[in-house]
């Protein structure tokens, strides 16, 4: 496709000045490229979220760096803590308001399972309120984490995955990522146009 | 039309002629609503009268970051006149899961109630755990100094989050990322030190799950060289400029009375003047060693508290730097065989090792009976932990006082009489961190 | 025992010995845990007792908890302290003479009430909801006896002893079985 050339070259990649391709691969790939997140930043994890928004960890090279607080200009809802049961409701609430397409990240053990608190006052798993997409474990997850698990998402997205997966199972992508543990220096993850 | 919410709203005498009891005492500028009375006020038509107060709700999920805080404010225009904190959205049963986990898994339950200074909550837990084994007089100097470095670079860490969180409530967005590139450095070298960003687990009944790599004094003058004209940029920023002083200063006032009746500290109360630091007068691991000074404010206002955090800064790098000098040799962890499990190398050799290991690390030590408060000097006010032990492994009861917890109670009583804006700025000077505040 | 005179005598020379050994504060025994000083309350003189701390300098209270003593009700006590099954435990601070103290008074299960200290401290109001929605024990006189931390419609009380964890069996997927 003419846009793998763009990407691996830049501009002088061209053949010619007239790029084709598909408006489904076109929506998809802006979309995958500017996503917007809703945070749902409740607790631990919350602050790890703000730090790889921040200037050691970008994630607005990615394009999220807006965090957007109203759910319905936002695309990515990302579960950043321990969801409680008095919290459930409002996480649901939120989910809702936000406009398809939209995704879930559960950041966080809390979110994915519960985490070390397997008791009365967490839900075992955000995924029993929401559909989730992917999954990031960690408590907190590192940034690097975080940037991987979004960058996993991204490339769903572009590649139309996601929808479909939707379309059969009526639920969330459900994938799991690796942990990374935190280096010295940050992980620069390139964009591979064909994963 | 009843309102429930009415309670005298319009009898509200003028502040100036009551004490502070009266009022506290005096429906307390605390809205007296239960949640689902609340709820029903939303269908009631709305007044056209100039004078019916608004009730609005701000949270739990707003752009503050702050967490899950919930305020239902009663406005009249853009006045505020009551206001109610809802907590409970994150409230995670730590202390029923502190039951459940021995003593030396307990650091890390604890650990994740004030995420932003989690060393410190470390640190009381495991002072309380060695006040009831009856150790505590005997860890060793190392132990004890290591732990004053790190519950001081936990407190920079802190009072950087403080800072950015506050510059970005009022507006100043750039600050955030300031702070949190501050940040990135100190959690580096946690990092080298503990293994993990945050949450660490690090601080355990007997000392420290181990020791200071080497190098670490050049890591951590590293920070210290790096920081200080850091500050000397934020004042540029903020302490200074008219804007920055004009959103804070007034904004969130508290007499020392008030403050004392609430059970505010730390940054509450110094800032209305007084002097009051568990470091200096009940002091714990070696702080009566060092020499810092109490940072004081005189207004009770929201400017002062962040001008005392912002000095707390300096003070905590002076402190560093004297630990830098002062850091004995020896042990990082008391050498009671009850408290700490051998090396990992002996457990190769040594039969009895292993055993040993593998009960302190599945049943967990015994605690004799007992109760124990203790409290130490956390970023946002005394942190204290009870424990009461029946002499099991793990402990009977667990309850951490949280210091965010009662600052909140301090808030509608700042916010009465201010404008709906300032209640950011209230919100932001208190710096409650939601995950200690409901535990 | 037996009703042998000496026996009756050593009993007296025992409980004797116990009366003045017990020191009071207030009227209260007062006991000392691992060198905090501890002062075990009735119920109907809590607020009294509280009230005169206050006035001796105690301006800050640091902390309102509660203890269930259900699976423990062996503890350690004063002679003339009957345990409860509860136990509100009170930290008190006085700022300018930098001491503290601890009040304990024992609370029945049947009779699960307990006087409010807001009038004296109002910083208590958060704290006595805590313990109403943990364990069950209401305050008289507390303008908000409402749950704080679970939400409004949730029934028990979640940190007494009777109450279940909730821990549900964990299945680990991947694991050889």
């Amino acid at each position: 496709m003419a846009l793998g050339d763009v990407v691996n070259d830049g501009l002088g990649g061209l053949s010619h000045n007239v790029i084709t391709g598909r408006l489904e691969d076109l929506v998809n790939w802006s979309r995958s490229r500017s996503s917007w997140p809703a945070t749902f930043g409740l607790a631990c994890c919350a602050i790890e979220m703000m730090a790889s928004g921040a200037a050691h960890y970008d994630i607005a090279r990615f394009g999220m760096e807006v965090f957007r607080a109203s759910p319905r200009q936002a695309d990515i809802m990302i579960v950043a803590g321990r969801v409680s049961q008095k919290m459930a409701p409002v996480l649901r609430q939120v989910y809702d308001q936000m406009m398809e397409p939209k995704w879930v990240i559960s950041m966080g053990v809390c979110a994915s399972s519960g985490g070390m608190f397997n008791n009365y006052a967490i839900v075992q798993g955000v995924d029993q309120i929401v559909p989730v997409d992917v999954y990031a474990p960690g408590c907190p997850p590192t940034p690097e984490t975080l940037i991987h698990a979004i960058e996993t998402l991204h490339t769903k997205i572009e590649q139309g995955e996601i929808m479909r997966r939707r379309g059969q199972t009526g639920a969330g992508a459900s994938i799991h990522v690796e942990e990374i543990p935190a280096g010295s220096v940050p992980v620069l993850l390139g964009r591979q146009p064909h994963d | 039309m009843t309102m429930i919410a009415d309670e005298g709203a319009q009898e509200l005498r003028p502040r100036s002629e009551l004490t502070a009891r009266e009022l506290l005492r005096e429906v307390g500028s605390v809205l007296r609503l239960s949640e689902a009375e609340a709820a029903k006020l939303g269908d009631l038509p709305e007044d056209p009268d100039e004078d019916q107060t608004m009730i609005i709700n701000m949270g739990p999920s707003h752009p503050s970051t702050h967490g899950v805080l919930r305020l239902m404010l009663e406005l009249q225009g853009e006045t505020v006149l009551r206001c109610k904190p809802i907590i409970g959205y994150l409230h995670t049963g730590m202390e029923k899961t502190g039951e459940q986990l021995t003593f030396m898994q307990g650091g890390t339950n604890v650990t994740r109630m004030d995420y932003a200074s989690p060393l410190n909550n470390e640190l009381v837990f495991s002072m309380a755990t060695e006040k009831l084994l009856g150790i505590d007089g005997d860890i060793p100097e190392r132990a004890q100094w290591m732990r004053m470095l790190l519950s001081e670079l936990n407190r920079m860490s802190s009072h950087l989050l403080f800072m950015a969180t506050n510059g970005m409530d009022l507006g100043a967005v750039s600050m955030m990322i300031y702070g949190w590139r501050e940040r990135e450095e100190v959690l580096r070298f946690f990092q080298k030190v503990t293994g993990l960003r945050m949450n660490h687990n690090f601080v355990r009944p007997g000392g420290l799950a181990a020791d200071l790599p080497p190098g670490w004094r050049d890591d951590v003058l590293r920070i210290l060289d790096l920081l200080p004209e850091r500050l000397e940029e934020y004042d540029i920023l903020m302490t200074g400029q008219p804007i920055w002083r004009e959103r804070l200063q007034g904004v969130g006032v508290i007499t020392p009375n008030e403050a004392l009746a609430l059970g505010g500290t730390r940054p509450i109360l110094r800032s209305t003047g007084v002097e009051w630091d568990l470091r200096r007068h009940d002091p714990y691991l070696r702080y009566d060693e060092v020499e810092f000074d109490i940072i004081v404010g005189s207004y009770g206002d929201a400017f002062d508290r962040y001008a005392i955090r912002l000095n707390e800064i300096r003070e905590s790098m002076r402190i560093v730097r004297q630990i830098l000098d002062r850091m004995p040799e020896g042990d990082y962890r008391i050498q009671d065989k009850k408290v700490t499990p051998p090396p990992r190398a002996r457990i190769d050799e040594s039969m009895e090792a292993l055993i040993h290991h593998f009960k302190i690390f599945t049943e967990g030590f015994k605690v004799p009976e007992g109760e124990v408060y203790v409290a130490i000097e956390s970023p946002r006010g005394e942190i204290g932990c009870y424990i009461a032990s029946d002499g099991s492994p793990t402990p009977y009861r667990m309850h951490v006082r949280a210091p965010s917890f009662v600052n909140i109670q301090c808030l509608p009583h700042m916010m009465r009489g201010g404008l709906v804006a300032d209640a950011v700025a209230v919100i932001s000077s208190v710096d409650p961190v939601l995950g200690e505040v409901d535990r | 025992m037996t009703d042998t005179p000496e026996a009756q005598s050593e009993d007296a020379t025992e409980e004797a010995e116990a009366s003045i050994s017990e020191p009071e504060m207030l009227g209260c025994p007062m006991t000392e845990s691992r060198g905090q000083i501890v002062l075990h309350v009735a119920r109907d003189r809590y607020v009294e007792v509280a009230k005169q701390l206050a006035d001796e300098g105690y301006a800050m209270c640091v902390d309102l908890t509660a203890v269930d003593y259900l699976k423990h009700m062996d503890r350690e006590l004063p002679t003339s302290v009957i345990g409860e099954r509860f136990e509100i435990v009170v930290n008190l601070l006085d700022i300018t003479h930098s001491r503290r103290i601890r009040l304990r008074t024992q609370v029945p299960e049947a009779d699960a009430t307990i006087a409010t200290l807001f009038d004296l401290y109002p910083g208590t109001e958060a704290m006595e909801r805590e313990v109403f929605d943990m364990f069950g024990i209401s305050f008289e006189g507390h303008p908000d006896p409402s749950r704080i931390l679970m939400p409004e419609d949730w029934n028990g009380y979640p940190l007494r002893k009777d109450f279940q964890v909730g821990t549900i069996p964990v299945q680990f997927k991947g694991a050889a079985s």
